[in-house]
């Protein structure tokens, strides 16, 4: 079966790539199984597969990544797409920024959008996508604003722990698959 | 019904970088060690990990959670070419700086300290943050970290060249861009489902 991220850097059979991946051949594997794990699970469990593409969508756009993007959209309705691309539009800034603990670091505090959904597109995502849109922005631009009060705002939107469990999976596995995409793309087009 | 997040129990929450060994409090409930069922507990991939509040919260999607640790231990574990261990770790806990991981940066700024035996520029990294004196070799490594990690994504062929003349092959690259973007999915899970305590 063809891997992911072999895909979208575009690493062919027999490259050098292709050998230097082979050296980290359990990462390259398991970055894989948990792809698969994720968008193609024996079980799809409390979450859809339309609400993991959407929020794989929505990541993908935020990091200004065309080609992982694309791949993840082409499997939502199309009038999904339209309110996702409108949604990174409002949402894409620079990260990470955010709080720390008061004390010491606060001189390092900095501050940034605190995205939400537009009012127009809440019914085309629905309750339970909003509330996860919302989270996963704070995930990918400012992770240590993180707090139990933001996990609560999804258990009240429907989230189970369980499903907690899996979104934050979710946009974090991207936050990793999109960078290894980007640097090994990178690497590719520096060969000699 | 409707799940409640937690009340972590009264703790001193860490305020600096550190390398000291922290706690980590979970905000919703990990899954309770007598209902794991046997495919719970493999996806722990080291049983001793039962003990953990963290891993035994992320059991409760076992498929990803051994996926997540079998890539993890891969990128930082193997021994076979590649950049030295220390510096996947240096990579690691510059990722964590940047993000602002206090959780991560101390357990990976440990094993850099351990590994390289560099205690002194490791605290810098943590006092200072990415931007510490460290030396050419270290900071290329450092800055390339930090391209791939803030957002937009800065990193290029610059990286890339200043890598390779301190050293760095191909592969060695590889797994920095491998151990920097692994922690862009460790930090926020760490970040993002609880909260570091300090021990004792």
């Amino acid at each position: 079966m063809s891997d992911v991220i072999d895909t979208l850097v575009g690493i062919a059979p027999g490259s050098k790539l292709d050998a230097i991946r082979a050296q980290r051949s359990e990462a390259r594997k398991h970055a894989q199984a948990s792809y698969t794990s994720l968008f193609e699970p024996r079980n799809m469990g409390g979450v859809t597969a339309e609400e993991r593409f959407a929020v794989a969508s929505f990541v993908a756009g935020l990091h200004g990544e065309p080609q992982t993007d694309a791949f993840y959209s082409s499997k939502l309705p199309a009038g999904m797409r339209t309110a996702i691309a409108a949604e990174v539009a409002a949402a894409r800034t620079k990260g990470p920024y955010g709080s720390y603990p008061k004390g010491p670091l606060s001189t390092e505090n900095t501050t940034g959008l605190l995205y939400r959904v537009s009012e127009g597109n809440r019914g085309t995502l629905g309750r339970r996508l909003a509330a996860a849109f919302e989270h996963t922005h704070m995930l990918v631009f400012h992770p240590r604003d993180a707090a139990a009060p933001a996990l609560q705002a999804l258990l009240d939107a429907g989230w189970s722990t369980t499903d907690i469990v899996t979104l934050s999976q979710l946009v974090s596995f991207l936050s990793y698959q999109i960078r290894v995409v980007a640097g090994l793309r990178v690497l590719a087009g520096s060969q000699k | 019904m409707t799940d409640k997040t937690l009340t972590p129990p009264p703790h001193t929450e860490p305020v600096v970088f550190t390398r000291d060994m922290l706690d980590w409090l979970p905000w919703i409930e990990p899954m309770a060690e007598q209902d794991m069922t046997e495919r719970h507990l493999a996806s722990l991939v080291d049983a001793s990990r039962v003990k953990s509040p963290y891993f035994r919260l992320l059991a409760r999607d076992p498929d990803v959670l051994e996926a997540r640790t079998r890539t993890d231990k891969d990128i930082f574990y193997n021994p076979e070419a590649g950049l030295p261990r220390a510096e996947r770790e240096l990579a690691a806990a510059a990722t964590s700086r940047l993000n602002g991981c206090i959780y991560c940066a101390s357990v990976h700024a440990r094993f850099a300290a351990t590994y390289s035996k560099r205690v002194d520029d490791v605290q810098r990294l943590l006092d200072e943050g990415v931007g510490a004196k460290l030396d050419e070799r270290w900071e290329a490594i450092v800055a390339a970290s930090v391209a791939l990690t803030a957002l937009p994504m800065a990193f290029g062929p610059q990286h890339i060249e200043r890598l390779r003349k301190v050293g760095l092959d191909d592969a060695a690259i590889a797994d920095l861009i491998g151990a920097a973007s692994f922690f862009n999915w460790a930090n926020r899970l760490m970040l993002s489902l609880g909260e570091p305590a300090t021990q004792g």
